[in-house]
C-alpha cells in the first residue's frame, strides 16, 4: 500500500461524498468512475460489501454525478479499480474503524472483538443490537478522510475476488438501460448540421428543400456555425439532417489528399520532437524495420446521445460521457455558465473505448437547450455523423533501430515515432466540435500528449521491458493532422507493442534462435516470463513448424503502460486470401483482481476488438472529410470470423491490482502480425492485414 | 388512416406516416425503447425484431409496408426467457447494446432449430455487430438457451 492517498480521495475528502446510509437498510456508494461497459461500478460494490461486511444486495451505487457524486475526473486509462477502487477501499474501512472504535468504547471491548455481518454488529457471535444504521453519526462523515484505516488482508475476502454478476446487464437484455431511452416531460428531439472542419463558415443554407424531405415541422436553432433542427417528432428532424448537407454551402472546408489517411504520411510533417530516456548518440550499424498503424474509430455500436434543460438558469445534462466533472467545466466555458449552475449525470450509452463523440453531444444539446430553454433537448447523433466527426485513435508510424551483439542480441534499442495526439480532450488543449462553430470559436487546439507518468501516449509501451543496455525513443508528435485525433484504447500501446515485439521476432529469426527463448534471455521480470511461458507450453508455439506453410502460430506480451496488468497473447491463424484468427491462447497477471469474471470479458474483448483493428480496420478520406461513413466501408470483425479464445489469469492477490481493460490490445496484434509472417514466411508490417497487403507480400518475397 | 399490427402479441393502432420506419414507431410512438437505432442502414443489427416470427431489420422499414402483421421486440421475450437467462448466467454481454437485436435473431433460430450446432448459431448471429468483443460469450449463452428449452424450461 503507497503512503499516498490515492488522487480520488485528495479531490473529495469528506467521507459523505462516498457514502450515505439510507433509512432502509441500505446504502449508497457514491462514486466518480462511470460504467462505460466495462463493469467497473460492480467491481467498485463488491470491493465497498467486503470492506463493510455488509451484503451487496443492499449497496446502491451513483456513478458519475456532479451534484452527488465524488469528482475522479475521467474514466479511462484502466484506472477504475486501482485508482477508484483502492479509493473505495480506503474510504469504507475508514468508516467501518471509525463506527466500530465508537461501539468498542461503549461496550467496553476491542474493536476487533466486534463481528459484521451484513452490517449488524456481533459481540461473541451475539446481537448487539446495533447496526451501521442506527450507530452512525453524523460525525463519522463530518471528518475528513484519513486514509489511515487499515483494510482487511485479502486472505479473509468473500465478495472481492468472486465472479459477482454485473448489476447493469438484467435491465440491457430487457431493452431498457440506455441514455437513448430516457423520456422527459416535454421532449424535444435534435438533430445537427455538422460545421465540415473547424474554420468553415456557412455561406447559404436552403432551408424549403430540408423541410420538404423532414415532411414535418420543426425549428431550425442557428447559433453562427452550428445549426440544429429541432421538433417533437423524431422521424422528421432525422430526415431534415439527413438532407440539410446537400443543402448547405460552406467556405473554408479544408483539402484533403488521399496519402494523408496513410500512416506514412506523417513522417517528416511538422512535429514537435523529443529523445527520451537515453542520452547516448545513437549507433551508425543498425538493424531496422518500420511498422504502421492507420487512423481508426472507436465506432461504437450507438451513435452518442445526449439530453439537455435549461430552466431558470440551470442547465441539467445527461451524457454518457467518460468524466462529468470534466464535461461540466467544458460546458461552462463554452455556454459563459458558472459551473455550480451545470449539473452533469452519466447515463449509459454503448461501449466507447475511448473519446468519441459522447461528450460533442452533450455540448451540442446543451447549446441548443440554451436557445430552446425550458423543454428537455434530446439530441441523437446520426450513423454516418458519428463516424464523420468522432475524434479519431491516430495514425501511427514506428521506426525500430537495434544495434546487435554477436550473438545477436539488442546493445542499443531505439523506437522512432512519428504519431498525432493521443489525447485531445478540452482539458488536455483539445476544443468541443460545437465550440468551434459558435460565434466566437476557441483556439486552435494545442498539441499535447500524456505524459510520461501517466503512461504516455504516442510513447505508450514504446520502451521495451527487456533488458536492453541501452533504450532511446524518438517522439514526433506531429501538429497538424488531417482529422480530430484523440484517445482510443490503449493510446500508442497497441502499434507501439506491435512494433516492438513483432520486431524482436524479426531479430530472434536473423539470430536463429526460436522466439520464445529470445525474448526469455532477454527478460528477467519473473511475472512477464511466466506468462510467457504459459502461452507458449499452451499454444504448442515452441514446436511450431517450418514459416510459409499457410498457417501459423505467434505471439505478443506487454505490461500495459509498463505498470499496469501484463497480458502474454499466441495466436494460430490461417491465411489464404485473407488472414483468419484461429485459435487464441492468453495469460494475464492483474494482481488482486476484483471480479475475474468480469476481467477476462476485459481481456477477452480486448482481443476481439485488437484483432477487428488489426486484420480489418482503417478511416478512409475522401478530399474533404472522412469517407468511411457505415459499416460497409468500416467493416468490423464478424461473429464468423471472431476465434476461440482461451484465457487464464493468473491470480496474485497479494499483490496490488493492476488495471486489465486495456493489456490484451497490443499482445494481440503483435501475435498475429507474429503468426502471419510465419504462415507466409514473409512479413506485413502494417496495419490492417489486408488481403491486398497479403499479395503484395507474397510477390515482394 | 391508422396502420394495424400485431406487437408482442396485441393489437396496436398506429397513426405515424406510412413512411415511418418501424424502428421509430416501436420507440417513440408504442413506447417500446428495446429495440435500438444502430445504424439505420440495415448494417449492424441492433435494431432486429421478428416480422411473422423472422428476423426483420425495423431501421429502415416502413410501417405502412407491414399493415396487419406480427412484430415481436426484445419486450415481447418477457425479461425471464431461457435466452435472456442463459444471457445472464453466461454474462454474455458488455455494454449491452447489441443485445437487444441479437436476442431476437436467438429467438428466431431457437424457435425453429431447437438444437443449433455452434456453426448455424454463428450463421444466425452473423448479420449482428458487437464492437465490445462479447461473441465468445453470446455463443455460448445461446448455445445453454437451446440447451434449457430443450429441457422444457420455456417459462
Amino acid at each position: 500500500m503507497s503512503d499516498t492517498l490515492p488522487l480520488s480521495i485528495i479531490n473529495n475528502r469528506r467521507m459523505d461524498k462516498w457514502l450515505h446510509f439510507q433509512s432502509d437498510r441500505t446504502l449508497r456508494l457514491a462514486v466518480g468512475k462511470v460504467e462505460l461497459g466495462q463493469g467497473n461500478v460492480t467491481a467498485l460494490a463488491q470491493i465497498a460489501a467486503e470492506e463493510l461486511d455488509v451484503s451487496l444486495a443492499r449497496i446502491a451505487v451513483l456513478s458519475g454525478d456532479t451534484q452527488d457524486a465524488p469528482d475522479e475526473g475521467q474514466t479511462t486509462s484502466s484506472q477504475s479499480i486501482e485508482v477508484s477502487g483502492r479509493s473505495v477501499r480506503l474510504v469504507t474501512a475508514e468508516l467501518r474503524a471509525r463506527v466500530l472504535d465508537r461501539l468498542a468504547q461503549r461496550l467496553n471491548c476491542a474493536p476487533e472483538d466486534i463481528a459484521v455481518e451484513d452490517g449488524a454488529f456481533l459481540l461473541a457471535d451475539a446481537p448487539t443490537g446495533h447496526d451501521y444504521w442506527n450507530f452512525i453519526q453524523s460525525d463519522d462523515f463530518d471528518a475528513d478522510i484519513t486514509g489511515t484505516a487499515t483494510p482487511k488482508p485479502p486472505s479473509s475476502y468473500r465478495v472481492v475476488g468472486q465472479p459477482v454478476p454485473r448489476r447493469d446487464l438484467p435491465a440491457k437484455i430487457s431493452g431498457a438501460g440506455f441514455i437513448h431511452d430516457m423520456v422527459r416531460p416535454d421532449m424535444l428531439h435534435a438533430r445537427v448540421l455538422r460545421q465540415p472542419n473547424r474554420g468553415a463558415t456557412l455561406v447559404s443554407f436552403d432551408e424549403a428543400p430540408v423541410r420538404r424531405a423532414a415532411g414535418g415541422d420543426f425549428r431550425v436553432v442557428q447559433v453562427g456555425n452550428f445549426v440544429a433542427f429541432v421538433g417533437a417528432n423524431e422521424t422528421v428532424v432525422q430526415r431534415a439532417a439527413a438532407a440539410a448537407p446537400q443543402h448547405a454551402v460552406w467556405d473554408k472546408v479544408r483539402k484533403l489528399t488521399p496519402d494523408m489517411q496513410e500512416a506514412a504520411w506523417l513522417v517528416g510533417q511538422p512535429s514537435n520532437d523529443r529523445v527520451l530516456y537515453s542520452d547516448e548518440p545513437p549507433p551508425e550499424t543498425v538493424v531496422e524495420a518500420s511498422y504502421s498503424r492507420p487512423y481508426v474509430a472507436h465506432a461504437a455500436m450507438a451513435p452518442s446521445c445526449a439530453l439537455a434543460e435549461y430552466r431558470d438558469g440551470h442547465l441539467s445534462v445527461w451524457s454518457h460521457t467518460q468524466g462529468p466533472y470534466p464535461l461540466r467545466d467544458s460546458l461552462a466555458n463554452v455556454l459563459g455558465l458558472p459551473a455550480a449552475s451545470i449539473t452533469v449525470r452519466h447515463a449509459h450509452g454503448a461501449g466507447c473505448y475511448g473519446h468519441n463523440g459522447a461528450d460533442d453531444t452533450a455540448v451540442d444539446a446543451a447549446v441548443i437547450a440554451r436557445e430552446v430553454p425550458g423543454p428537455c433537448i434530446r439530441v441523437q447523433w446520426r450513423r454516418e455523423e458519428e463516424f464523420g466527426f468522432e475524434p479519431f485513435g491516430t495514425a501511427m508510424h514506428v521506426t525500430v533501430r537495434a544495434a546487435l551483439d554477436d550473438a545477436g542480441k539488442p546493445l542499443d534499442w531505439t523506437a522512432e515515432i512519428w504519431a498525432a495526439t493521443h489525447v485531445q480532450r478540452p482539458s488536455s488543449g483539445g476544443n468541443m466540435l460545437t465550440h468551434e462553430a459558435l460565434p466566437t470559436p476557441p483556439p486552435d487546439p494545442r498539441p499535447t500528449d500524456p505524459p510520461e507518468a501517466n503512461g504516455g501516449g504516442g510513447t505508450r509501451n514504446a520502451v521495451p521491458a527487456y533488458d536492453f543496455p541501452v533504450k532511446r525513443i524518438v517522439h514526433h508528435l506531429v501538429r497538424q493532422p488531417p482529422v480530430r485525433t484523440s484517445a482510443l484504447r490503449g493510446l500508442g500501446a497497441l502499434p507501439n507493442v506491435f512494433a516492438l515485439e513483432c520486431f524482436m521476432d524479426e531479430l530472434a529469426d536473423r539470430a536463429g534462435v526460436d522466439p520464445v527463448q529470445y525474448r526469455l534471455s532477454l527478460l528477467s521480470d519473473p511475472r512477464a516470463r511466466r506468462l510467457i511461458e504459459n502461452v507458449a507450453v499452451r499454444s504448442g508455439l515452441a514446436g511450431r513448424g517450418p514459416a510459409g506453410s499457410g498457417r501459423g502460430l505467434g505471439m505478443g506480451w506487454a505490461r500495459y503502460k509498463n505498470k499496469a496488468a501484463y497480458a502474454a497473447v499466441a495466436v494460430e491463424v490461417e491465411v489464404d486470401r485473407e488472414v483468419q484468427v484461429r485459435r487464441v491462447w492468453c495469460a494475464a497477471d492483474a494482481g488482486l483482481v476484483i471480479n475475474p469474471d468480469g476481467g477476462k470479458n476485459q481481456l477477452d474483448g480486448g482481443i476481439v476488438q485488437a484483432i477487428s483493428m488489426t486484420l480489418k480496420e482503417q478511416v478512409k478520406l475522401d478530399a474533404t472529410g472522412v469517407a468511411s461513413l457505415d459499416w460497409a466501408s468500416y467493416p468490423i470483425l464478424k461473429f464468423s470470423e471472431v476465434p476461440d479464445i482461451e484465457t487464464e489469469i493468473i491470480h496474485a492477490p497479494d499483490l496490488p491490482t493492476l488495471g486489465m481493460g486495456e493489456c490484451t490490445f497490443g499482445p494481440t496484434a503483435a501475435a498475429i502480425g507474429n503468426a502471419v509472417a510465419h504462415a507466409l514466411g514473409v512479413r506485413i508490417r502494417d496495419m490492417p492485414l489486408t488481403r491486398e497487403r497479403i499479395a503484395a507480400a507474397l510477390l515482394r518475397g | 388512416m391508422p396502420i394495424e399490427l400485431l406487437v408482442n402479441g396485441t393489437a396496436a393502432r398506429v397513426s405515424a406516416a406510412d413512411t415511418t420506419p418501424l424502428l421509430d414507431v416501436l420507440r417513440n410512438e408504442l413506447d417500446l425503447k428495446g429495440t435500438r437505432y444502430g445504424c439505420g442502414l440495415e448494417q449492424c443489427g441492433s435494431c432486429m425484431v421478428l416480422l411473422d416470427g423472422k428476423p426483420e431489420y425495423a431501421c429502415a422499414r416502413e410501417i405502412g409496408t407491414i399493415a396487419g402483421r406480427s412484430v415481436t421486440t426484445i419486450e415481447g421475450l418477457g425479461g425471464n426467457h431461457p435466452l435472456q437467462r442463459a444471457f445472464l448466467d453466461e454474462q454474455a454481454g458488455q455494454c449491452g447494446y447489441c443485445l437487444s437485436g441479437i436476442l431476437m435473431s436467438a429467438k428466431a433460430l431457437l424457435d425453429t432449430n431447437p438444437s443449433p450446432s455452434r456453426a448455424e448459431i454463428v450463421a444466425a448471429l452473423d448479420v449482428h455487430l458487437c464492437r465490445c468483443g462479447a461473441q465468445p460469450r453470446i455463443l455460448r449463452a445461446v448455445e445453454k438457451a437451446a440447451l434449457l428449452m430443450r429441457e422444457g424450461d420455456r417459462s
